[in-house]
């Protein structure tokens, strides 16, 4: 890599780079994010490379970030005609080679295919998944290799870092960033310039950048995603801010569980030293910085703010009270800003376009798009950049593509341990950040966890608990010993032991560990029972009046028996069960022992027939 | 297993690496267990002295964060992920065939230090779910059925061995 000196070498730089991308060169992309990785999707990389070296053919294969489509995976995309083919087998590799790539044919079987319309579909952005999307910060990882700083360099990468280092001053960066009313994207939504601004003025030096990438909450991956497939557009991010507050160090929060990040933006972050993007007199501004990674130790807690500088620093994650604010007292003590990757990587698209243009995009208060992960009970599972606004039927329906196997919809969880369920009926809820805080859930870092008439609303309130019981660091006693409290109440309704004023109880409790905890992770512990009480009220009432659990999950309150009309007598179920509950003479409709079952499911899940019925 | 003295030597070198530096000591473990998949009590106590940090705050942190274990973990780490969009597609039944297929429960070790279970509270990898992750490789759509098939064939290779 040749060192960038000033914002005129990066120009001629991404100019050189773009003009050595000869445009009509075949180009394979291919998703490697950790999704189509699931689904053996190096293989089928492998095969490529290995079919257009023995045709001894000049194409590019090019391993990218997640797509986002996961639900459809191994993906690629054949360009330059842009043919996107889904679920891709090495045994395909040999045509889509042959065909596709070097005599523009389409492999029809390989297209989506619109499972209403059944009609196929050529192109990424015409697949109803993609239509509706705005992907300003995610569009990028399925085009670049993130292993490559050339690939950034490609795109404009590192443009909007001269424009603020040779054209702007720190207060002017600042003033831009509140101008686009950037909001944190971690959750809180604080407004990412107001803390710039504080962390400027703080007084104490050195001063530090963080981005936290410890994305804890279940069923969100969009932070990994972007630490997997665009590493520079959150570095580029980084230089930004800490030009404008003044820091010279930073460090980027990754959780344990996500080597591949870890990997990518090693990677990253040595290539920008190599070039000169980070370390000393950065495009001869005079300006320092450098980032370091740490890599944490498994504990949602460290998502917070103080628990993770506590990581940082070398200690157990505990947070402490913030009476003063940590763009005055952070890391070491010493002002700091904190920010999620997601914000970070907003920040070269509002340097490089503009307030104005940034505001145009989203709702009154709050700005640009955000990226969600669409998961659950839906048709379509994956990650999805939309504006702010949008409602969540469009995001279930047009997007999501509705509820697998024709089930009711029931609710959408939403801002992961310290949110909550969202039913139907608001399902015109625009989202944003303060629509969500409104119907008690909240944005979060953008999990959706879509549920069906098949999800127990108890039991899901009770799982959530289970988690933030796990994960509470014990320092507050209301959280400590609350959280685990209401665990059991829950855990007695959902085993039928449920009574009267249970529900009353879990609500004062709520009040009492929301009042005493320091942190978040208290003081939104019973959101998720909070939520659920309000909009599914009537299967508490279910489980503790009735002892019913009208969704079938709680197995004290279920039963399972199999439905003479449709069992063939085939004998599976009779071979998978492991408590020999089932049983029956081959050919003739077999019968459960309620007292021998377990309701473990597997005859539920052997079954062709669809036979067992639960109650 | 390894001698006392070669996991000191092992953890000193680990220290040194790290300029001998405080603030590392969370990096420091991570590294000890990559070396010997578990924080034995020997390295823990040769880093404390290295670093000059008394054993309780090495134990406090070794202890606070899910990542660290204290016993040694067998050949195979089965990672059975308890995410939401995993438990509302059914982890928790994966979780219990896995406890009768392998025969324990989770944080246990099998006594042929074959397979240790441990539940992860979302490894990121939400469409696939439910996902159980096993050393580095990722199984997506789990069902019970594939349960015995992924678990079978890691016991058949470990009779080869």
């Amino acid at each position: 890599m040749i060192k960038i000196n000033d914002a005129k070498a990066l120009r001629q730089i991404q100019n050189q780079i773009k003009e050595s991308y000869d445009p009509q060169k075949k180009l394979v992309t291919i998703c490697a994010g950790t999704g189509c990785r699931g689904y053996d999707c190096i293989r089928v990389k492998e095969a490529l490379e290995a079919e257009i070296s023995k045709q001894n053919i000049n194409v590019e294969i090019r391993a990218t970030g997640c797509f986002g489509f996961c639900e459809k995976g191994p993906l690629i995309v054949v360009h330059p005609q842009k043919i996107f083919y889904q679920q891709v087998k090495e045994k395909d590799v040999a045509d889509i080679v042959t065909k596709t790539v070097m005599q523009g044919e389409v492999i029809e079987k390989l297209l989506y295919r619109d499972p209403v319309s059944s009609e196929t579909v050529m192109k990424e952005e015409d697949v109803p998944f993609y239509k509706k999307q705005k992907r300003l910060v995610f569009g990028s990882n399925g085009i670049i290799d993130p292993t490559l700083i050339e690939s950034y360099l490609a795109i404009g990468g590192y443009s909007a870092l001269a424009k603020a280092l040779s054209e702007m001053s720190p207060e002017g960066i600042i003033d831009e960033i509140k101008k686009a009313s950037l909001r944190g994207r971690g959750g809180g939504g604080f407004l990412a310039g107001n803390k710039w601004e504080g962390c400027r003025k703080a007084h104490g030096s050195p001063k530090y950048i963080i981005a936290n990438g410890d994305e804890g909450d279940p069923g969100a991956y969009m932070d990994r995603s972007l630490m997997e497939g665009n590493p520079h557009s959150i570095i580029e991010g980084m230089i930004i801010g800490a030009y404008a507050i003044g820091a010279n160090e930073g460090y980027i929060y990754v959780r344990n569980e996500y080597p591949l990040a870890v990997l990518h933006l090693t990677m990253a972050i040595s290539s920008a030293r190599e070039s000169g993007l980070l370390g000393k007199n950065i495009l001869n501004s005079n300006f320092n910085f450098d980032v370091s990674i740490n890599k944490g130790g498994g504990a949602f807690v460290c998502g917070e703010s103080s628990a993770l500088f506590a990581s940082i620093e070398g200690r157990a994650g505990e947070p402490r009270a913030k009476y003063i604010h940590a763009v005055e007292k952070g890391l070491w003590d010493k002002p700091t800003v904190l920010n999620n990757v997601e914000t970070w990587a907003n920040v070269p698209l509002i340097i490089n376009q503009g307030a104005d243009w940034y505001g145009s995009i989203g709702t009154e208060k709050s700005k640009g798009t955000k990226i969600f992960s669409l998961v659950g009970k839906i048709n379509n599972t994956g990650l999805i950049e939309v504006p702010m606004g949008i409602t969540l039927r469009e995001i279930v329906y047009d997007m999501g593509g509705g509820i697998p196997k024709g089930r009711k919809f029931k609710a959408v969880q939403t801002g992961g341990p310290s949110g909550g369920c969202i039913p139907e009926s608001l399902l015109d809820l625009q989202v944003d950040f303060d629509k969500l805080y409104e119907v008690g859930s909240m944005m979060g870092s953008g999990g959706m966890i879509v549920m069906d008439d098949r999800s127990c609303m108890v039991d899901v309130a009770k799982y959530f608990l289970a988690f933030l019981q796990e994960e509470s660091c014990g320092k507050c006693v209301p959280c400590r010993e609350g959280v685990r409290r209401m665990r059991e109440i829950l855990e007695d309704i959902c085993a039928g032991k449920g009574k009267e004023g249970d529900i009353d109880l879990l609500e004062k409790m709520s009040q009492a560990i929301a009042d005493g905890s320091l942190c978040a992770l208290g003081g939104s512990a019973p959101n998720p029972v909070l939520s659920t009480i309000k909009y599914f009220r009537e299967e508490y009432d279910a489980h503790i009046k009735n002892h019913r659990c009208p969704a079938g999950v709680c197995k004290a309150l279920i039963t399972y028996s199999i439905d003479p009309e449709k069992c063939t007598g085939c004998g599976l179920c009779i071979k998978v069960c492991p408590t020999q509950a089932t049983s029956g003479e081959k050919k003739k409709a077999h019968t459960i022992n309620n007292d021998l079952c377990t309701r473990c499911g597997a005859c539920i899940e052997s079954c062709k027939f669809d036979a067992i019925n639960v109650e | 297993m390894e001698k006392t003295s070669d996991i000191a030597g092992k953890t000193k070198e680990i220290v040194k690496k790290h300029g001998g530096n405080k603030s590392s000591l969370i990096a420091i473990l991570q590294e000890i267990q990559g070396a010997f998949n578990y924080l034995p009590q020997e390295a823990l106590k040769a880093a404390g002295n290295a670093l000059g940090i008394p054993a309780s705050r090495i134990y406090e942190v070794a202890t606070f964060y899910n990542a660290f274990s204290l016993k040694p973990r067998g050949e195979h780490i089965v990672k059975i992920c308890m995410g939401t969009a995993c438990h509302v597609r059914g982890a928790s039944a994966i979780q219990d065939k896995m406890e009768r297929t392998i025969g324990i429960k989770p944080g246990e070790t099998s006594a042929d230090k074959k397979f240790t279970l441990e539940t992860v509270n979302c490894v990121g990898a939400c469409a696939l779910g439910p996902v159980v992750v096993i050393d580095t490789e990722y199984n997506g759509q789990m069902t019970m059925a594939k349960v015995d098939k992924i678990i079978g064939k890691l016991k058949e290779g470990a009779q080869q061995s």
